[in-house]
């Protein structure tokens, strides 16, 4: 009983104040992994393109997470850069999640390293556009994207281009639309 | 009775209503054995086994029988119908005659041929064409791999299961079944199993595997195959696959008994006031039992580990066991 | 004329061995695989969708049904996704309370799978053992939340129960006797001479594929790759415990069977001590909004749980409900080596492969 009454009742007070508190620690605090994050960054813009990141940035809710956003033309390239350099050995992919932001579409992956031994992660962005959504696979640098992007690709509809078997892989062959879509209507109402 | 006498009305009848009690036993029997079984595999696995049917739960396999019987008897559309409806026929008649050689005690035998060893090895392959059959009458993938397994696993381990047996009938110099129990006479120390313990082993683990059952059970491997050969058959025609299949544990115990631990003959001479009947009895049980012990212990060996045991360890083996046999009774002769 | 053609074998999602309802296609060339297709979604159910219009406390119940063998870890990573977000401080008496039931819920759940594992295998007594003692564990989990697979225990900030009187020394009880039955195990199955024969250089793969295809737990661990998010990205109060992180090289079936089997033994000496330093008393719930609004802004965070790496991402906009919300799942990862791991194995080492993987179908499918 008393979870139900956690969702309907608001105490708009008490969490407006935690948040509040959430934010003024935010703006405090230099991070401790800005280094970290213009190394990679000063990395792929001398072995790829000066124009390859859009933005980087520490995302300091998720433990000072270094997070980049890449250019989806040059994700492939630095994929590889991220996999193959001897400074980051980036050889893990975690996890990928495509997200629908409604202006478009980014698919995160969550990278980490297993042979360096630090063992930080690393947050990689890239953005599709909302009309059609096509970002390159790397399947080839990871294999455990195959079905990450398989599912994304279902879910929400995102094109990856290089992908060696991009067929959906949770509704059936024949299902229309992607559900995890902010817009998807269901074809049967009543599900 | 003698199977060689000339065969009148009044001998045929003799004959018939002998085999309709050997019938009554075995399915009585069949229908204990899986009781039993099941109680003795619930106890080693901590639980209670079948207690609901009847007293004790008694009538639980007769439950289950009836079931089947009253169940609707399916053939798959694509199946081989003929093929389909002849495979359990086939698997289960040879397993029932088997039995006419079997001396329980030494009046008690249907028929004492003097190739009797011979006439059972020779019907008991018969089983693996109704399985094979049945699992390729079936028309499903599952059931050809069991069949195809089953006849592969079957054919390797007829040889040395024959081959084990043969240092037996060169102790007792017969392939008599009655002549080789009454050579075991006279206490334990007589058994074969004690020369022949090679022998014995080797026959054990192949007439498991002859017999199908845990950990050789691949044709019908049910975490692999599902249930293998007998996948699409339901209603009676699973009853006699199911049949079959006891009735060989029947058979491959009483045959063990005779073989190898002295058929009805007591362990020591001071107990024969005890009657033959009961130590056979007793002997097949404790086989029986072994049977299902193993079932509840082991994993299911592997399909080419199989086959490499059959052919590269027990086969070699065998023949070296009959080969040491002979030697050492023409030993014995030549210091005589 | 002898004509030879390949058998195509649809496996599931109909089928003992498949845990569920995964299937695979598989090309038989006799009985040797030439090649394998699982095909997976008939348990999707669609959580992630399902998220974004329940409350954050609403979708605790449906980590319960994700990885359902292993319901406590999900319930966590939930909690521990939305409370790094909030930047909450947990309570010294909830931190232990969580981290007992998961390592209780570690043991159950490996025991589950050692007991199907062997009966794959074709050992059928091992599985009623193994479930005696599950048994044990769901039964102590009964007693602290009232259910025994689905369990909604944790919440954001805490947990929902306290201990009630006893539990604690019933936890305390069972270690020994846990340990115990372990040692009767080892004897009953790990020497087996036909179980060895069936486990070992079955489906090997090393520490280089291991880590491209983002294996986890200890799928990943068989290789010798020594990582336990534990011991190595610590979360909840498992830094302030002693233990080890099994490892084994050999990367093939039987070393993924003796890490998850010393893994039971790790999980009971953190109970052991954690019963120790359970706190005599104390809050079991943060101070937590009644309604939980996290601050925009994402979050990933990862546990071990019993089948490796489970992920929750969760994109949130400051609204009651998440915007995202990404589990990354491990037995969905871990399940994408098979394929490769089959071609030219046996059907009879389908099942070993499969089985040695661990997977759980509601987790695969989501």
């Amino acid at each position: 009983m008393s979870d139900q009454k956690q969702v309907t009742e608001m105490d708009p007070k008490e969490s407006k104040k935690n948040i509040e508190n959430i934010e003024e620690e935010v703006t405090e605090e230099p991070s401790p992994n800005q280094d970290r994050l213009d190394r990679i960054v000063e990395l792929i813009k001398t072995n790829i393109a000066e124009d390859a990141i859009e933005v980087a940035f520490i995302n300091e809710l998720d433990r000072d997470l270094p997070c980049i956003v890449i250019r989806s033309p040059y994700w492939v390239k630095t994929a590889m850069l991220l996999k193959e350099s001897e400074l980051l050995k980036l050889n893990y992919l975690r996890n990928v999640s495509g997200i629908d932001f409604e202006t478009h579409f980014e698919v995160v992956y969550y990278l980490l390293s297993m042979s360096t031994g630090n063992q930080l992660d690393v947050c990689i962005k890239v953005k599709a556009d909302r009309e059609n959504p096509s970002i390159p696979s790397i399947t080839s640098v990871w294999n455990t994207a195959n079905w990450n992007e398989r599912e994304i690709y279902d879910l929400l509809g995102v094109q990856f281009p290089g992908h060696p078997n991009l067929k959906r892989i949770m509704m059936p062959d024949d299902w229309e639309g992607h559900p995890l879509r902010k817009d998807y209507e269901p074809i049967d109402p009543e599900v | 009775m003698n199977l060689l006498q000339d065969l009148t009305f009044s001998s045929f009848m003799w004959f018939l209503s002998g085999a309709v009690v050997l019938l009554a036993v075995v399915l009585g029997f069949v229908t204990y054995a899986i009781y039993f079984e099941r109680k003795v595999i619930g106890w080693i696995q901590l639980r209670k086994g079948p207690n609901r049917v009847g007293p004790l739960g008694l009538f639980q396999t007769v439950a289950d029988v009836l079931k089947l019987l009253l169940k609707e008897d399916t053939i798959p559309r694509n199946a081989d119908r003929f093929l389909f409806i002849l495979a359990p026929v086939i698997a289960f008649v040879p397993a029932f005659v088997v039995l006419a050689t079997i001396p329980y005690t030494s009046l008690l035998q249907f028929a004492d041929l003097n190739v009797g060893l011979l006439y059972y090895f020779a019907l008991s392959s018969i089983s693996t064409i109704g399985i094979l059959l049945g699992g390729w009458a079936s028309n499903n993938k599952y059931s050809l791999l069991g069949g195809m397994r089953s006849a592969a696993q079957m054919i390797s381990y007829e040889v040395p299961l024959v081959m084990s047996v043969v240092g037996v009938v060169l102790l007792s110099g017969s392939l008599s079944l009655n002549t080789i129990v009454e050579g075991q006479a006279g206490g334990f120390w007589q058994w074969n199993i004690l020369p022949q313990f090679v022998g014995f082993i080797i026959f054990i683990i192949a007439a498991v595997s002859e017999l199908n059952r845990t950990p050789f059970d691949l044709p019908e491997a049910e975490s692999e195959l599902v249930a293998g050969y007998h996948v699409e058959y339901s209603g009676f025609r699973f009853a006699f696959f199911m049949l079959a299949e006891y009735v060989y544990v029947y058979a491959i115990a009483a045959l063990t008994t005779v073989l190898f631990l002295g058929g009805w003959h007591s362990p020591l001479p001071f107990l024969d006031f005890i009657p033959a009947i009961v130590w056979f009895i007793l002997k097949f049980l404790s086989i029986v039992f072994f049977l299902f012990w193993i079932r509840a212990t082991l994993p299911r060996i592997r399909v080419d580990h199989l086959m490499s045991l059959g052919w590269k360890v027990l086969l070699p083996l065998a023949l070296v066991n009959i080969f040491v046999t002979t030697i050492v009774i023409e030993l014995i002769k030549y210091f005589k | 004329m002898i004509r030879t053609e390949e058998l195509l074998l649809n496996v599931g999602p109909q089928h003992p061995s498949t845990h569920g309802v995964f299937r695979i296609i598989v090309k038989l060339d006799g009985e040797v695989i030439t090649e394998a297709t699982p095909v997976i979604g008939y348990l999707h159910r669609g959580t992630e969708k399902l998220a974004e219009n329940l409350t954050y406390t609403q979708v605790i119940p449906y980590t319960d049904r994700m990885d359902y063998v292993s319901a406590m870890t999900n319930n966590y990573v939930l909690c521990h996704a939305v409370e790094t977000l909030m930047d909450l401080e947990i309570p010294e008496r909830a931190e232990f309370l969580r981290l007992i039931v998961m390592e209780l819920q570690r043991i159950a759940s490996h025991l589950v799978w050692w007991g199907t594992y062997l009966l794959d295998i074709g050992a059928m007594s091992p599985f009623l053992y193994a479930f005696r003692e599950r048994e044990m564990i769901v039964n102590m989990f009964n007693e602290l939340c009232g259910a025994r697979l689905t369990y909604f225990y944790m919440r954001v900030g805490g947990v929902k129960w306290d201990a009630p009187e006893g539990w604690i020394d019933k936890v305390r009880d069972f270690i020994p006797y846990m340990r115990e039955k372990l040692d009767e195990y080892e004897q009953l199955v790990s020497g087996n001479e036909i179980f060895l024969a069936r486990v070992k250089g079955v489906g090997t793969y090393d520490a280089q594929s291991a880590i491209d295809f983002g294996l986890s737990g200890a799928n990943l661990r068989s290789t010798g790759v020594k990582f336990d998010l534990r011991k190595d990205q610590p979360y909840s109060i498992y830094d302030r415990f002693d233990f080890d992180v099994p490892v084994q090289t050999a990367g093939d079936c039987y070393a993924r069977y003796l890490v998850r089997f010393e893994e039971i033994k790790q999980s009971l000496r953190i109970l052991e001590q954690a019963v120790e330093q359970f706190p005599e008393d104390g809050q079991i719930m943060a101070k937590v909004p009644r309604v939980i609004r996290p601050p925009e802004g994402e979050v990933y965070t990862r546990i071990e749980s019993p089948r490796g790496e489970i992920g929750c991402h969760i994109v949130s906009k400051k609204k009651p409900q998440p915007y995202r919300l990404k589990f990354r799942r491990p037995s969905f990862v871990n399940l994408q080596i098979l394929p490769k791991l089959l071609v030219g194995e046996t059907m009879t080492n389908l099942v070993t492969i499969l089985g040695g993987i661990d997977i759980v179908l509601g987790e695969v499918d989501g």
